[in-house]
């Protein structure tokens, strides 16, 4: 097969090219660059993309840039601050690998003739029955990334080899250390790529939307305190609100309204999450049919059902509430099912 | 086996420079600025190339300043004159980086020289730009994206009659390869060339300085190059620079344009929607620049070098990353039309069998990318 791999500079995509050039695949190298501003962290910086390069050399295959800072802005770092303005947590991880990982990228690659593209990510794609395919949790339970894949659907499971999903990571260091690659030993990446350590999520986001200064309100409307900018809140969040928030929650933030309301614990709890960028594996689950459902990256599942028509995931226990904007994703076993991002109410 | 049409960006070393510096490096080392007879040889060489160098630029042997490439000349030219003037950096808006951050990084007002949609400079602008207040004025001699060739006397007189107190720069890196640059940059006060873009070895360039201009040292040290760049020369690189110029022959210009002539014709005539950039302007022979409307530079230089056919788009980051060529949107080209841009360059060793190759894997990529449709 010709498989075009996105290298992102760290450690796993480089044991899946290694992996796959060592299968006997016709492989060739491709590093997305995807922010233009200032970067320290994650995955696109010119230094990353030196070690991609080198790595590709090293295990003898050709290597690219390609330069996706325009589509990386338009589907990823716009709709971040948007959604912080309206006062959302949005996972931007996830829409870059909606919209760049596995649809720009995956397309460059079509068109240029590859008949897959891999990634690093732990997971994996396995053939079912029928000429179907599944989305499965990685080997290695404490790096699972099936939650920020849960978007892929059969056109892109078929298109898409994911060559560590079936090994835990420290058999990709070991790889990578027998292999002599420079990135053997490379941290992984932990933060969003494109906000800079320094300054982080605020200056970020000041010089991109006005950040503006709220009220906290009590459960029954009263104020006990302010922030410097609602936009910085979460749902769910009970530190840095100042003292007088006690041992209470953050359980809604109105960013329209300027407004934080802080409660207790009961009032942060819901059962019910309704969704909207809805994406299936497969086929949509019928109402009424039963998931484990995770609501964050390495959360621990809980039951649940689906309600169907009003898009809507009902659990068998309450939780705390989901921050709308990020992805709530079901599983049945290890397979995911597909997922949604959580919308308020 | 490649077909290479990228020496814009670098080209393969004449086997004249080659074996003059394979001859100095067995023979020779040392010291140019030592005393005894060891560096004395060193001097000789770097003193027989300045001469070479100095005629080449058709400045005195000692307005020659050797240095580790185009960069570093195009930044002692722009940053140079500032140390002992005060006033303004213009330069035009579709110069080479190594000009354009100097000029940024420098502690001057920046003034930005529009060009036409040929990318020929206005002058009408340049006047506007000029007045007492401006300390270095640089324009490039020919486009490294283009090939579009730059009025470089008419620039220069308007400089000298509305700033007189004003350098005026060339940054001659491309046009060097084909042009009577003495001739051609006579009215400049500074002149940039390169080796590795006229069959020398990459790493060094030169600056050529008019007798009556004082140009301030960026690199400092031992006081080498008449105190306006320190540093042990690098004397293979000289040498090499100096065999390189002898080497060239004013006559291939006409044979590598007619060949470039004949690969514009083959694209636009098996693609239709190809446009030339800059058609009627006057252009370096080994330039050819088209753009692609509706395919991706990135994805057709992907599939041309897959086939073998070494091209470039013009502008990328130090990544390695594809940029829209800064170049053509001041051309007023759109974002799209810059992002489709291939840029082809031949050298004095182009075939027509190289031409007639890359035609037909131009045409063949081209339309893989139309059938796989844009995004």
């Amino acid at each position: 097969m010709r498989v075009l791999v996105a290298m992102s500079g760290g450690v796993d995509s480089s044991v899946a090219a290694a992996l796959l050039q060592g299968d006997g695949h016709e492989v060739v190298g491709a590093t997305m660059k995807l922010w233009g501003g200032p970067s320290d962290t994650g995955c696109c910086s010119v230094s990353d993309v030196d070690d991609a390069r080198r790595v590709a050399q090293q295990i003898g295959i050709d290597h690219h840039v390609f330069n996706f800072t325009e589509d990386f802005d338009r589907w990823v770092v716009d709709p971040y601050t948007a959604d912080h303005a309206a006062a959302r947590t949005p996972n931007p991880c996830i829409e870059c690998n909606r919209h760049l990982k596995f649809d720009r990228f995956l397309e460059r690659g079509l068109v240029l003739g590859f008949d897959a593209v891999a990634t690093g990510h732990h997971a994996r794609v396995v053939a079912e029955a029928g000429g179907r395919w599944s989305l499965r949790r990685g080997a290695d339970q404490a790096k699972d990334q099936s939650y920020v894949l849960h978007m892929l659907g059969q056109y892109q499971l078929a298109r898409v080899l994911l060559p560590v999903g079936g090994m835990t990571k420290v058999e990709v260091r070991e790889v990578a250390g027998r292999l002599g690659l420079r990135t053997a030993s490379k941290p992984d990446s932990q933060d969003v790529c494109f906000i800079p350590r320094r300054g982080g999520r605020h200056s970020f986001l000041s010089t991109r939307i006005d950040l503006r200064p709220g009220r906290v309100l009590d459960q029954d409307g009263s104020q006990i305190g302010t922030v410097p900018a609602v936009e910085m809140v979460t749902v769910g969040q009970r530190k840095g609100l100042g003292p007088a928030i006690g041992d209470r929650y953050v359980t809604d933030v109105d960013a329209a309204a300027g407004t934080v309301t802080v409660g207790p614990l009961e009032n942060l709890l819901d059962a019910r999450i309704r969704l909207d960028r809805l994406a299936w594996v497969d086929a949509e689950p019928a109402a009424g049919e039963r998931f484990e459902v995770q609501m964050s990256a390495h959360g621990q599942p809980v039951p649940g059902q689906w309600e169907g028509a009003a898009s809507a995931v009902v659990l068998d226990t309450p939780v705390r509430r989901v921050a709308p904007g990020q992805s709530v994703v079901l599983y049945r076993g290890d397979a995911v099912v597909g997922g949604g991002t959580a919308v308020p109410g | 086996m490649a077909v290479y049409l990228d020496h814009a960006a670098s080209g393969p070393m004449h086997p004249a420079a080659r074996d003059a510096m394979v001859d100095w490096m067995e023979g020779g080392f040392g010291n140019p600025s030592g005393s005894h007879a060891v560096a004395r040889r060193a001097r000789l060489v770097v003193e027989e190339a300045r001469d070479v160098v100095g005629r080449f630029l058709g400045v005195a042997p000692a307005g020659v300043v050797f240095t580790s490439g185009g960069t570093e000349a195009d930044n002692l030219a722009v940053l140079g004159p500032l140390g002992t003037r005060p006033g303004a950096v213009v330069v035009s808006a579709v110069e080479h980086p190594a000009v354009l951050e100097a000029a940024a990084g420098s502690d001057r007002e920046v003034r930005i020289l529009a060009v036409d949609a040929d990318g020929v400079v206005d002058t009408d602008h340049l006047k506007l730009l000029l007045d007492g207040e401006v300390a270095v004025v640089s324009v490039q001699t020919a486009n490294h994206e283009t090939g579009v060739v730059q009025p470089i006397a008419r620039i220069a007189k308007i400089v000298h009659r509305r700033a007189p107190g004003a350098v005026m720069h060339t940054d001659a890196v491309q046009a060097a390869a084909w042009m009577d640059v003495a001739a051609f940059c006579a009215a400049a006060d500074l002149v940039t060339i390169s080796g590795h873009k006229i069959g020398g070895p990459q790493g060094i360039g030169a600056l050529g300085v008019r007798d009556h201009v004082d140009i301030r040292a960026r690199a400092l040290g031992g006081g080498q190059e008449q105190e306006r760049r320190s540093g042990t020369q690098n004397v293979a690189g000289i040498v090499g620079l100096a065999a390189a110029i002898r080497a060239l022959d004013p006559a291939r210009g006409e044979l590598v344009g007619r060949l470039r002539d004949l690969l514009g014709r083959l694209v636009l005539d098996t693609c239709p929607e190809a446009v030339l950039t800059a058609p009627s302007a006057e252009k370096l022979p080994g330039h050819c620049h088209i753009r692609f409307p509706g395919a991706e530079s990135e994805a057709l230089l992907f599939l041309l070098d897959q086939k073998g056919i070494c091209a470039s788009a013009g502008a990328a980051c130090a990544s390695g990353a594809i940029e829209p060529s800064p170049v053509l949107l001041a051309m007023g080209v759109d974002k799209d039309g810059a992002g489709s841009s291939l840029r082809l360059t031949l050298g004095a060793g182009t075939t027509e069998s190289d031409v007639r190759a890359a035609a037909a894997a131009i045409e063949s990529a081209v339309s893989a990318l139309r059938a796989g449709g844009r995004r």
